[in-house]
Protein backbone atom coordinates (compact mmCIF):
# COMPACT_ATOMS: atom_id res chain seq x y z
CA UNK A 1 0.00 0.00 0.00
CA UNK A 2 2.66 2.43 1.12
CA UNK A 3 5.47 2.98 -1.41
CA UNK A 4 7.62 5.26 0.98
CA UNK A 5 10.89 3.63 1.65
CA UNK A 6 10.34 4.83 5.19
CA UNK A 7 9.62 2.11 8.15
CA UNK A 8 5.89 1.30 8.07
CA UNK A 9 4.74 1.70 11.56
CA UNK A 10 2.44 -0.13 13.64
CA UNK A 11 0.46 -2.78 12.19
CA UNK A 12 -3.31 -1.16 11.77
CA UNK A 13 -4.81 -0.81 8.42
CA UNK A 14 -7.48 1.17 7.06
CA UNK A 15 -9.96 -2.03 7.52
CA UNK A 16 -8.88 -2.68 11.22
CA UNK A 17 -9.21 0.86 11.96
CA UNK A 18 -12.84 0.50 11.04
CA UNK A 19 -12.77 -2.76 12.87
CA UNK A 20 -11.37 -0.59 16.01
CA UNK A 21 -13.76 2.42 15.36
CA UNK A 22 -17.03 0.43 15.51
CA UNK A 23 -15.49 -1.62 18.80
CA UNK A 24 -15.21 1.79 20.08
CA UNK A 25 -18.39 2.93 19.96
CA UNK A 26 -20.15 -0.36 20.52
CA UNK A 27 -18.54 -1.35 23.79
CA UNK A 28 -18.90 2.27 24.96
CA UNK A 29 -22.18 2.06 24.76
CA UNK A 30 -22.19 -1.31 26.57
CA UNK A 31 -20.54 0.37 29.17
CA UNK A 32 -22.83 3.12 29.65
CA UNK A 33 -26.36 1.25 28.17
CA UNK A 34 -25.30 -1.30 30.31
CA UNK A 35 -24.70 0.21 33.57
CA UNK A 36 -26.77 2.97 33.72
CA UNK A 37 -29.52 3.69 30.91
CA UNK A 38 -30.78 0.15 31.05
CA UNK A 39 -33.59 -0.47 33.29
CA UNK A 40 -33.20 -3.18 35.65
CA UNK A 41 -34.83 -6.86 35.24
CA UNK A 42 -38.07 -7.75 36.70
CA UNK A 43 -36.83 -11.19 38.03
CA UNK A 44 -33.22 -10.70 37.99
CA UNK A 45 -33.01 -6.97 38.95
CA UNK A 46 -29.61 -5.43 37.97
CA UNK A 47 -28.13 -8.81 38.21
CA UNK A 48 -29.20 -8.58 34.00
CA UNK A 49 -26.29 -6.12 33.96
CA UNK A 50 -23.47 -8.50 33.96
CA UNK A 51 -25.43 -10.08 30.91
CA UNK A 52 -24.48 -7.56 28.66
CA UNK A 53 -20.94 -8.41 29.10
CA UNK A 54 -21.19 -11.98 29.89
CA UNK A 55 -23.10 -12.98 26.69
CA UNK A 56 -20.75 -11.30 24.27
CA UNK A 57 -17.66 -12.26 25.74
CA UNK A 58 -19.06 -15.81 25.82
CA UNK A 59 -19.83 -15.47 22.32
CA UNK A 60 -16.19 -14.48 21.20
CA UNK A 61 -14.56 -17.04 23.36
CA UNK A 62 -16.86 -19.58 21.36
CA UNK A 63 -16.27 -18.14 17.95
CA UNK A 64 -12.74 -18.03 18.88
CA UNK A 65 -12.33 -21.43 19.35
CA UNK A 66 -14.45 -22.39 16.08
CA UNK A 67 -11.91 -20.15 14.28
CA UNK A 68 -8.93 -21.68 15.84
CA UNK A 69 -10.26 -24.89 14.60
CA UNK A 70 -11.38 -24.08 11.09
CA UNK A 71 -7.77 -22.43 10.49
CA UNK A 72 -5.66 -25.21 11.67
CA UNK A 73 -7.79 -27.87 9.43
CA UNK A 74 -7.28 -25.20 6.65
CA UNK A 75 -3.32 -25.52 7.50
CA UNK A 76 -3.17 -28.96 7.95
CA UNK A 77 -5.45 -29.82 4.68
CA UNK A 78 -4.08 -27.25 2.21
CA UNK A 79 -1.22 -28.02 -0.26
CA UNK A 80 0.67 -24.92 0.96
CA UNK A 81 0.48 -25.01 4.48
CA UNK A 82 0.23 -21.39 4.32
CA UNK A 83 1.72 -19.91 7.39
CA UNK A 84 -1.41 -17.11 7.24
CA UNK A 85 -3.77 -19.92 8.49
CA UNK A 86 -1.24 -21.20 11.16
CA UNK A 87 -1.32 -17.39 12.68
CA UNK A 88 -4.72 -17.09 12.64
CA UNK A 89 -5.65 -19.92 14.67
CA UNK A 90 -2.69 -18.96 17.13
CA UNK A 91 -4.01 -15.75 17.69
CA UNK A 92 -7.25 -16.91 17.46
CA UNK A 93 -7.02 -19.08 20.45
CA UNK A 94 -4.91 -16.18 23.01
CA UNK A 95 -7.71 -14.20 22.27
CA UNK A 96 -10.15 -17.28 23.07
CA UNK A 97 -8.37 -18.03 25.81
CA UNK A 98 -8.08 -14.65 27.61
CA UNK A 99 -12.14 -14.08 26.74
CA UNK A 100 -13.34 -17.54 28.14
CA UNK A 101 -11.67 -16.31 31.60
CA UNK A 102 -13.57 -13.29 31.54
CA UNK A 103 -16.71 -15.64 30.76
CA UNK A 104 -16.28 -17.91 33.74
CA UNK A 105 -15.10 -14.89 36.04
CA UNK A 106 -18.22 -12.97 35.05
CA UNK A 107 -20.48 -16.04 35.20
CA UNK A 108 -19.49 -17.08 38.37
CA UNK A 109 -20.26 -13.48 39.88
CA UNK A 110 -23.88 -13.57 38.07
CA UNK A 111 -24.49 -17.03 39.46
CA UNK A 112 -23.56 -15.87 42.85
CA UNK A 113 -25.97 -12.96 42.25
CA UNK A 114 -28.80 -14.98 41.21
CA UNK A 115 -27.94 -18.35 42.16
CA UNK A 116 -26.52 -17.79 45.69
CA UNK A 117 -23.10 -19.99 44.42
CA UNK A 118 -20.38 -19.49 42.31
CA UNK A 119 -20.31 -22.34 40.57
CA UNK A 120 -23.19 -25.19 39.51
CA UNK A 121 -21.81 -28.54 38.02
CA UNK A 122 -23.87 -27.66 34.77
CA UNK A 123 -22.53 -29.32 31.66
CA UNK A 124 -22.29 -25.98 29.98
CA UNK A 125 -20.35 -24.25 32.44
CA UNK A 126 -18.26 -28.30 32.93
CA UNK A 127 -17.53 -27.90 28.98
CA UNK A 128 -16.51 -24.15 29.06
CA UNK A 129 -13.95 -24.97 31.86
CA UNK A 130 -12.71 -27.84 30.16
CA UNK A 131 -12.50 -25.92 26.43
CA UNK A 132 -11.14 -23.48 28.52
CA UNK A 133 -7.78 -25.37 29.72
CA UNK A 134 -7.56 -27.81 26.76
CA UNK A 135 -6.59 -24.37 24.91
CA UNK A 136 -4.41 -23.56 27.71
CA UNK A 137 -2.78 -26.79 26.54
CA UNK A 138 -2.95 -26.03 23.00
CA UNK A 139 -0.99 -22.35 23.69
CA UNK A 140 1.86 -24.49 25.71
CA UNK A 141 1.87 -26.74 22.64
CA UNK A 142 2.72 -23.54 20.81
CA UNK A 143 5.23 -22.58 22.90
CA UNK A 144 7.35 -25.72 22.47
CA UNK A 145 9.78 -24.42 20.31
CA UNK A 146 11.19 -25.73 16.91
CA UNK A 147 10.34 -24.62 13.52
CA UNK A 148 7.67 -22.17 12.28
CA UNK A 149 6.80 -25.34 10.13
CA UNK A 150 6.82 -27.37 13.49
CA UNK A 151 4.96 -25.54 15.43
CA UNK A 152 2.15 -25.31 12.94
CA UNK A 153 1.83 -29.16 12.56
CA UNK A 154 1.90 -30.17 16.09
CA UNK A 155 -0.56 -27.10 17.29
CA UNK A 156 -2.99 -27.94 14.01
CA UNK A 157 -3.36 -31.20 15.63
CA UNK A 158 -3.56 -30.78 18.74
CA UNK A 159 -6.77 -28.29 17.70
CA UNK A 160 -8.44 -31.13 15.97
CA UNK A 161 -8.02 -33.63 19.03
CA UNK A 162 -9.58 -30.84 20.80
CA UNK A 163 -12.51 -30.31 18.85
CA UNK A 164 -13.22 -34.48 19.15
CA UNK A 165 -12.33 -34.51 22.62
CA UNK A 166 -15.15 -31.53 23.78
CA UNK A 167 -18.19 -32.78 22.51
CA UNK A 168 -16.77 -36.14 24.12
CA UNK A 169 -16.63 -34.35 27.42
CA UNK A 170 -19.89 -32.15 26.82
CA UNK A 171 -21.89 -35.67 26.28
CA UNK A 172 -20.07 -37.10 29.82
CA UNK A 173 -20.72 -34.65 31.76
CA UNK A 174 -24.62 -34.44 30.59
CA UNK A 175 -24.84 -37.76 31.01
CA UNK A 176 -23.46 -37.32 34.25
CA UNK A 177 -25.36 -34.80 35.59
CA UNK A 178 -28.82 -36.48 33.88
CA UNK A 179 -28.26 -38.66 37.23
CA UNK A 180 -28.55 -36.30 39.62
CA UNK A 181 -31.05 -33.99 40.29
CA UNK A 182 -31.54 -31.39 38.38
CA UNK A 183 -29.84 -28.40 39.91
CA UNK A 184 -32.52 -26.02 41.45
CA UNK A 185 -31.53 -23.06 39.72
CA UNK A 186 -33.23 -20.46 37.23
CA UNK A 187 -32.72 -21.29 34.11
CA UNK A 188 -30.42 -18.67 32.82
CA UNK A 189 -32.27 -17.75 29.74
CA UNK A 190 -35.93 -18.28 30.21
CA UNK A 191 -36.64 -15.95 32.56
CA UNK A 192 -35.36 -12.35 31.33
CA UNK A 193 -38.18 -10.36 29.47
CA UNK A 194 -35.75 -8.10 27.96
CA UNK A 195 -37.32 -4.61 26.64
CA UNK A 196 -36.03 -2.78 23.04
CA UNK A 197 -33.46 -1.07 25.03
CA UNK A 198 -31.82 -4.23 26.80
CA UNK A 199 -32.08 -6.20 23.53
CA UNK A 200 -30.50 -3.23 21.79
CA UNK A 201 -27.38 -3.48 24.63
CA UNK A 202 -27.02 -6.98 24.07
CA UNK A 203 -27.15 -7.21 20.86
CA UNK A 204 -25.12 -4.55 20.01
CA UNK A 205 -22.84 -5.68 22.66
CA UNK A 206 -22.45 -8.64 20.60
CA UNK A 207 -21.76 -6.94 17.57
CA UNK A 208 -18.91 -4.52 19.50
CA UNK A 209 -17.12 -7.84 20.87
CA UNK A 210 -17.14 -9.48 17.22
CA UNK A 211 -15.74 -6.41 15.32
CA UNK A 212 -13.27 -6.04 18.70
CA UNK A 213 -12.15 -9.49 17.87
CA UNK A 214 -11.84 -9.24 14.48
CA UNK A 215 -9.56 -6.11 15.21
CA UNK A 216 -7.34 -8.42 17.91
CA UNK A 217 -6.83 -11.52 15.43
CA UNK A 218 -5.88 -9.29 12.72
CA UNK A 219 -3.58 -6.99 14.73
CA UNK A 220 -2.28 -10.03 16.78
CA UNK A 221 -1.61 -12.67 13.92
CA UNK A 222 0.53 -9.63 11.95
CA UNK A 223 2.78 -9.65 15.15
CA UNK A 224 2.80 -13.19 15.07
CA UNK A 225 4.32 -12.96 10.96
CA UNK A 226 7.03 -10.11 12.32
CA UNK A 227 8.15 -12.49 15.31
CA UNK A 228 8.51 -15.42 12.67
CA UNK A 229 10.37 -13.14 10.01
CA UNK A 230 12.36 -11.80 13.11
CA UNK A 231 13.35 -16.04 14.13
CA UNK A 232 13.81 -16.33 10.09
CA UNK A 233 15.88 -13.36 10.01
CA UNK A 234 18.30 -14.06 13.56
CA UNK A 235 18.82 -17.52 12.25
CA UNK A 236 20.58 -16.23 9.07
CA UNK A 237 22.36 -13.82 10.75
CA UNK A 238 23.51 -16.73 13.08
CA UNK A 239 24.54 -19.06 10.08
CA UNK A 240 25.91 -16.46 8.01
CA UNK A 241 28.09 -15.61 11.46
CA UNK A 242 29.13 -19.61 11.80
CA UNK A 243 30.27 -19.46 7.94
CA UNK A 244 32.52 -16.62 8.11
CA UNK A 245 34.09 -17.67 11.51
CA UNK A 246 34.58 -21.33 9.50
CA UNK A 247 36.33 -19.55 6.44
CA UNK A 248 37.97 -17.71 8.43
CA UNK B 1 -27.80 -0.02 42.17
CA UNK B 2 -28.28 -3.56 44.23
CA UNK B 3 -25.16 -5.85 44.07
CA UNK B 4 -23.23 -3.05 42.71
CA UNK B 5 -19.43 -4.58 43.89
CA UNK B 6 -20.49 -7.44 41.62
CA UNK B 7 -21.63 -5.77 38.80
CA UNK B 8 -18.96 -3.03 38.72
CA UNK B 9 -16.08 -5.69 39.44
CA UNK B 10 -17.50 -7.76 36.05
CA UNK B 11 -17.33 -4.48 34.09
CA UNK B 12 -14.17 -3.24 36.07
CA UNK B 13 -12.71 -6.89 35.08
CA UNK B 14 -13.99 -6.95 31.44
CA UNK B 15 -13.01 -3.73 30.15
CA UNK B 16 -9.78 -3.95 31.88
CA UNK B 17 -9.11 -6.98 30.29
CA UNK B 18 -9.70 -5.38 27.06
CA UNK B 19 -8.05 -2.04 27.40
CA UNK B 20 -4.76 -4.06 28.54
CA UNK B 21 -4.74 -6.55 25.66
CA UNK B 22 -5.22 -3.88 22.95
CA UNK B 23 -2.48 -1.56 24.84
CA UNK B 24 -0.69 -4.44 24.36
CA UNK B 25 -1.00 -5.21 20.93
CA UNK B 26 -0.45 -1.96 19.57
CA UNK B 27 2.62 -1.34 21.80
CA UNK B 28 4.04 -4.51 20.26
CA UNK B 29 2.96 -3.99 16.93
CA UNK B 30 5.12 -0.78 16.88
CA UNK B 31 8.06 -2.64 18.66
CA UNK B 32 8.23 -4.99 16.10
CA UNK B 33 7.36 -3.10 13.23
CA UNK B 34 10.20 -1.07 13.44
CA UNK B 35 12.92 -3.82 13.23
CA UNK B 36 11.32 -6.24 10.73
CA UNK B 37 11.79 -5.08 7.39
CA UNK B 38 8.49 -4.04 4.87
CA UNK B 39 8.89 -7.02 2.76
CA UNK B 40 8.07 -9.17 5.99
CA UNK B 41 4.87 -7.46 6.62
CA UNK B 42 2.12 -8.48 3.87
CA UNK B 43 -0.43 -6.31 4.38
CA UNK B 44 1.35 -3.07 3.84
CA UNK C 1 9.17 -53.60 0.43
CA UNK C 2 8.44 -51.96 4.18
CA UNK C 3 6.94 -53.94 7.15
CA UNK C 4 3.15 -54.40 7.23
CA UNK C 5 1.91 -52.03 10.23
CA UNK C 6 0.64 -55.16 11.80
CA UNK C 7 4.30 -56.63 11.48
CA UNK C 8 5.54 -53.21 13.18
CA UNK C 9 2.79 -52.60 16.04
CA UNK C 10 3.81 -56.60 16.69
CA UNK C 11 7.20 -55.48 16.96
CA UNK C 12 7.03 -52.15 18.73
CA UNK C 13 4.91 -53.81 21.83
CA UNK C 14 7.03 -56.96 22.05
CA UNK C 15 10.16 -54.41 22.23
CA UNK C 16 8.26 -52.06 25.15
CA UNK C 17 7.39 -55.16 26.94
CA UNK C 18 10.44 -56.90 26.98
CA UNK C 19 11.91 -53.75 28.24
CA UNK C 20 9.57 -53.64 30.59
CA UNK C 21 10.31 -56.81 31.85
CA UNK C 22 13.82 -56.68 32.32
CA UNK C 23 13.93 -53.13 33.64
CA UNK C 24 11.03 -53.41 36.19
CA UNK C 25 10.35 -50.05 36.57
CA UNK C 26 6.70 -50.32 36.20
CA UNK C 27 7.10 -53.91 39.20
CA UNK C 28 8.79 -51.98 41.36
CA UNK C 29 7.69 -48.45 40.97
CA UNK C 30 4.45 -47.40 39.19
CA UNK C 31 3.12 -50.48 41.04
CA UNK C 32 3.96 -49.62 44.42
CA UNK C 33 3.55 -46.00 43.84
CA UNK C 34 -0.41 -46.46 42.75
CA UNK C 35 -0.55 -48.47 45.64
CA UNK C 36 0.69 -46.05 47.75
CA UNK C 37 -1.85 -43.70 46.39
CA UNK C 38 -4.88 -45.74 47.60
CA UNK C 39 -3.90 -46.00 51.08
CA UNK C 40 -2.87 -42.33 50.81
CA UNK C 41 -7.24 -42.09 49.79
CA UNK C 42 -8.33 -43.79 52.84
CA UNK C 43 -6.14 -41.56 54.99
CA UNK C 44 -7.60 -38.77 53.40
CA UNK C 45 -11.61 -39.66 53.82
CA UNK C 46 -10.97 -41.28 57.12
CA UNK C 47 -14.47 -43.53 57.16
CA UNK C 48 -15.26 -47.01 55.64
CA UNK C 49 -18.66 -46.17 54.53
CA UNK C 50 -17.31 -43.14 52.11
CA UNK C 51 -14.65 -45.29 50.95
CA UNK C 52 -17.28 -47.96 49.97
CA UNK C 53 -19.20 -45.64 48.47
CA UNK C 54 -16.47 -43.79 46.24
CA UNK C 55 -14.42 -46.72 45.59
CA UNK C 56 -15.03 -46.94 42.21
CA UNK C 57 -13.71 -43.55 41.76
CA UNK C 58 -10.14 -43.61 43.51
CA UNK C 59 -9.61 -46.55 41.52
CA UNK C 60 -9.94 -44.73 38.27
CA UNK C 61 -8.31 -42.05 39.82
CA UNK C 62 -5.43 -43.27 40.76
CA UNK C 63 -5.16 -45.14 37.25
CA UNK C 64 -4.95 -41.42 35.73
CA UNK C 65 -1.87 -40.58 38.34
CA UNK C 66 0.04 -43.64 36.91
CA UNK C 67 -0.89 -43.36 33.61
CA UNK C 68 1.24 -40.15 33.15
CA UNK C 69 3.78 -42.17 34.74
CA UNK C 70 3.68 -44.82 32.37
CA UNK C 71 3.38 -42.66 29.31
CA UNK C 72 6.35 -40.65 30.01
CA UNK C 73 8.15 -44.47 30.70
CA UNK C 74 7.53 -45.82 27.60
CA UNK C 75 8.46 -42.58 25.38
CA UNK C 76 11.65 -41.77 28.11
CA UNK C 77 12.90 -45.18 26.17
CA UNK C 78 12.30 -44.07 22.94
CA UNK C 79 14.14 -40.16 22.97
CA UNK C 80 17.10 -41.49 25.69
CA UNK C 81 19.01 -42.67 23.00
CA UNK C 82 17.37 -41.25 19.92
CA UNK C 83 15.58 -44.37 18.98
CA UNK C 84 12.04 -42.97 18.18
CA UNK C 85 14.36 -40.51 15.62
CA UNK C 86 16.18 -43.53 14.49
CA UNK C 87 12.78 -45.63 13.89
CA UNK C 88 11.29 -42.53 11.72
CA UNK C 89 14.36 -41.41 9.76
CA UNK C 90 14.28 -45.65 8.89
CA UNK C 91 10.77 -44.86 7.69
CA UNK C 92 8.88 -47.13 9.90
CA UNK C 93 5.01 -46.86 9.19
CA UNK C 94 4.01 -44.54 12.21
CA UNK C 95 0.61 -46.12 12.50
CA UNK C 96 2.73 -49.32 13.18
CA UNK C 97 4.81 -47.32 15.57
CA UNK C 98 1.41 -45.96 17.51
CA UNK C 99 -0.38 -49.17 17.21
CA UNK C 100 2.83 -51.30 19.21
CA UNK C 101 3.32 -48.02 21.68
CA UNK C 102 -0.64 -48.25 22.64
CA UNK C 103 -0.92 -51.90 22.82
CA UNK C 104 2.03 -51.99 25.54
CA UNK C 105 0.39 -49.68 27.30
CA UNK C 106 -2.52 -51.02 27.16
CA UNK C 107 -0.93 -54.59 28.75
CA UNK C 108 0.88 -52.37 31.30
CA UNK C 109 -2.46 -50.50 32.50
CA UNK C 110 -4.04 -53.75 32.52
CA UNK C 111 -1.86 -55.24 35.65
CA UNK C 112 -1.54 -51.69 36.77
CA UNK C 113 -5.74 -51.90 36.91
CA UNK C 114 -6.16 -55.71 38.41
CA UNK C 115 -4.01 -54.99 41.34
CA UNK C 116 -5.78 -51.70 42.11
CA UNK C 117 -9.07 -53.55 41.61
CA UNK C 118 -7.98 -56.32 44.16
CA UNK C 119 -7.00 -53.27 46.69
CA UNK C 120 -10.10 -51.43 46.26
CA UNK C 121 -11.56 -55.11 47.30
CA UNK C 122 -9.27 -55.14 49.86
CA UNK C 123 -8.63 -52.27 51.39
CA UNK C 124 -12.05 -50.22 50.79
CA UNK C 125 -14.44 -53.62 51.17
CA UNK C 126 -16.40 -53.76 48.25
CA UNK C 127 -17.64 -56.84 46.80
CA UNK C 128 -18.50 -57.32 43.22
CA UNK C 129 -20.71 -60.25 41.95
CA UNK C 130 -20.78 -62.07 38.81
CA UNK C 131 -22.45 -60.30 36.43
CA UNK C 132 -20.34 -57.37 38.16
CA UNK C 133 -17.87 -59.16 37.35
CA UNK C 134 -18.34 -58.88 33.22
CA UNK C 135 -19.55 -55.48 33.55
CA UNK C 136 -16.27 -54.66 35.13
CA UNK C 137 -13.73 -56.10 33.06
CA UNK C 138 -15.40 -55.21 29.67
CA UNK C 139 -15.35 -51.74 31.66
CA UNK C 140 -11.67 -52.19 32.46
CA UNK C 141 -10.88 -52.82 28.64
CA UNK C 142 -12.40 -50.26 26.83
CA UNK C 143 -11.60 -47.95 29.48
CA UNK C 144 -7.64 -48.89 29.14
CA UNK C 145 -7.87 -48.52 25.12
CA UNK C 146 -9.00 -45.09 25.15
CA UNK C 147 -6.60 -44.22 27.85
CA UNK C 148 -3.78 -46.37 25.58
CA UNK C 149 -4.66 -44.47 22.72
CA UNK C 150 -5.16 -40.81 23.80
CA UNK C 151 -1.60 -41.39 26.42
CA UNK C 152 0.14 -42.53 23.08
CA UNK C 153 -0.74 -39.73 20.96
CA UNK C 154 -0.18 -36.75 23.69
CA UNK C 155 3.05 -38.81 24.95
CA UNK C 156 4.14 -39.01 21.34
CA UNK C 157 3.43 -35.36 21.20
CA UNK C 158 5.67 -34.25 24.54
CA UNK C 159 8.09 -36.74 23.84
CA UNK C 160 11.79 -34.91 23.74
CA UNK C 161 9.86 -31.51 24.17
CA UNK C 162 10.97 -29.29 26.87
CA UNK C 163 8.75 -29.25 30.26
CA UNK C 164 7.22 -32.51 29.18
CA UNK C 165 6.73 -33.69 32.36
CA UNK C 166 4.14 -30.75 33.23
CA UNK C 167 3.06 -30.30 29.81
CA UNK C 168 1.88 -34.17 29.39
CA UNK C 169 -0.86 -33.67 32.50
CA UNK C 170 -1.87 -30.71 31.33
CA UNK C 171 -2.85 -31.83 27.88
CA UNK C 172 -3.79 -35.07 28.93
CA UNK C 173 -5.92 -34.75 32.13
CA UNK C 174 -8.98 -32.34 29.98
CA UNK C 175 -9.34 -35.19 27.38
CA UNK C 176 -9.42 -38.10 29.75
CA UNK C 177 -11.85 -36.55 32.22
CA UNK C 178 -14.88 -38.43 30.02
CA UNK C 179 -12.58 -41.90 31.13
CA UNK C 180 -12.60 -40.89 34.80
CA UNK C 181 -16.28 -39.81 34.29
CA UNK C 182 -17.98 -43.16 32.36
CA UNK C 183 -15.38 -45.75 34.11
CA UNK C 184 -16.24 -44.44 37.57
CA UNK C 185 -20.02 -44.41 37.10
CA UNK C 186 -19.34 -47.81 35.27
CA UNK C 187 -17.79 -49.22 38.47
CA UNK C 188 -19.88 -48.29 41.05
CA UNK C 189 -22.38 -49.91 38.92
CA UNK C 190 -20.61 -52.75 39.05
CA UNK C 191 -19.59 -52.36 42.94
CA UNK C 192 -23.36 -51.23 43.49
CA UNK C 193 -22.05 -48.67 45.40
CA UNK C 194 -24.70 -46.16 46.68
CA UNK C 195 -27.94 -48.91 45.50
CA UNK C 196 -26.65 -48.72 41.74
CA UNK C 197 -28.06 -51.78 39.94
CA UNK C 198 -25.22 -53.39 37.60
CA UNK C 199 -27.69 -53.13 34.31
CA UNK C 200 -27.18 -49.27 34.95
CA UNK C 201 -23.20 -49.42 34.35
CA UNK C 202 -23.89 -50.69 30.56
CA UNK C 203 -24.96 -46.97 28.89
CA UNK C 204 -21.15 -45.85 30.40
CA UNK C 205 -19.17 -48.75 29.19
CA UNK C 206 -21.02 -47.91 25.65
CA UNK C 207 -19.12 -44.38 25.73
CA UNK C 208 -15.84 -45.35 27.18
CA UNK C 209 -16.29 -48.03 23.61
CA UNK C 210 -16.91 -44.56 21.64
CA UNK C 211 -14.11 -42.45 23.36
CA UNK C 212 -11.62 -45.47 22.36
CA UNK C 213 -12.94 -45.75 19.03
CA UNK C 214 -12.42 -41.77 18.30
CA UNK C 215 -9.38 -41.41 19.19
CA UNK C 216 -8.04 -44.93 18.25
CA UNK C 217 -8.83 -43.25 14.65
CA UNK C 218 -7.56 -40.04 15.43
CA UNK C 219 -4.81 -41.30 16.63
CA UNK C 220 -3.61 -43.28 13.66
CA UNK C 221 -4.54 -40.35 11.48
CA UNK C 222 -2.56 -38.21 13.42
CA UNK C 223 0.24 -39.85 14.57
CA UNK C 224 2.59 -39.56 11.73
CA UNK C 225 2.18 -35.73 12.16
CA UNK C 226 2.94 -35.11 15.68
CA UNK C 227 6.49 -37.29 15.66
CA UNK C 228 7.32 -35.66 12.34
CA UNK C 229 10.32 -33.32 12.87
Amino acid sequence: MSTETQTYKGVGTPTTRMYGLMAVVALGWVLLGGLFFTPEDAVQGDAVRIMYVHVPTAWVAYLAFIVTGIASACWLIGKKHSMGFDRVAGASAEVGVLFMAMTLLSGSLWGRITWGTFWVWDPRLTTTAFLFVTYLGYLAVRGLGGTAEQRARRSSVIALLAVLEIPLVHFSVVLWRSLHQRATVLSPDGDIKMDGLMLFTLLFGVFGFTVLFAWLVSHRQRIKAMQDAQQVTALDAAVTERLNEVQA
Amino acid sequence: MNHAGFIIATYGITFGVIIGLVAYTIKQGRNLSQTVADKDKPWT
Amino acid sequence: MSMSTNRIARAVAAKDLRIELRSRVVANQVLPFSGLVMVMFAFALDNDDVLQRVAGGLVWLATLFSLFILVQRTFAVETYDGALDSLRVAGVNPQGIFIGKAAALFVQLLVLETMLFIAAVVLYRVNVNGSGLVLLVTCVLCASAGLAFVGTLYGGLTAGARGRETLLPLLLLPVVAPVLICATRATESAFRSGGLTVGEGWPWVAVLAVFAAVFGLGGLLSFSSLIEE
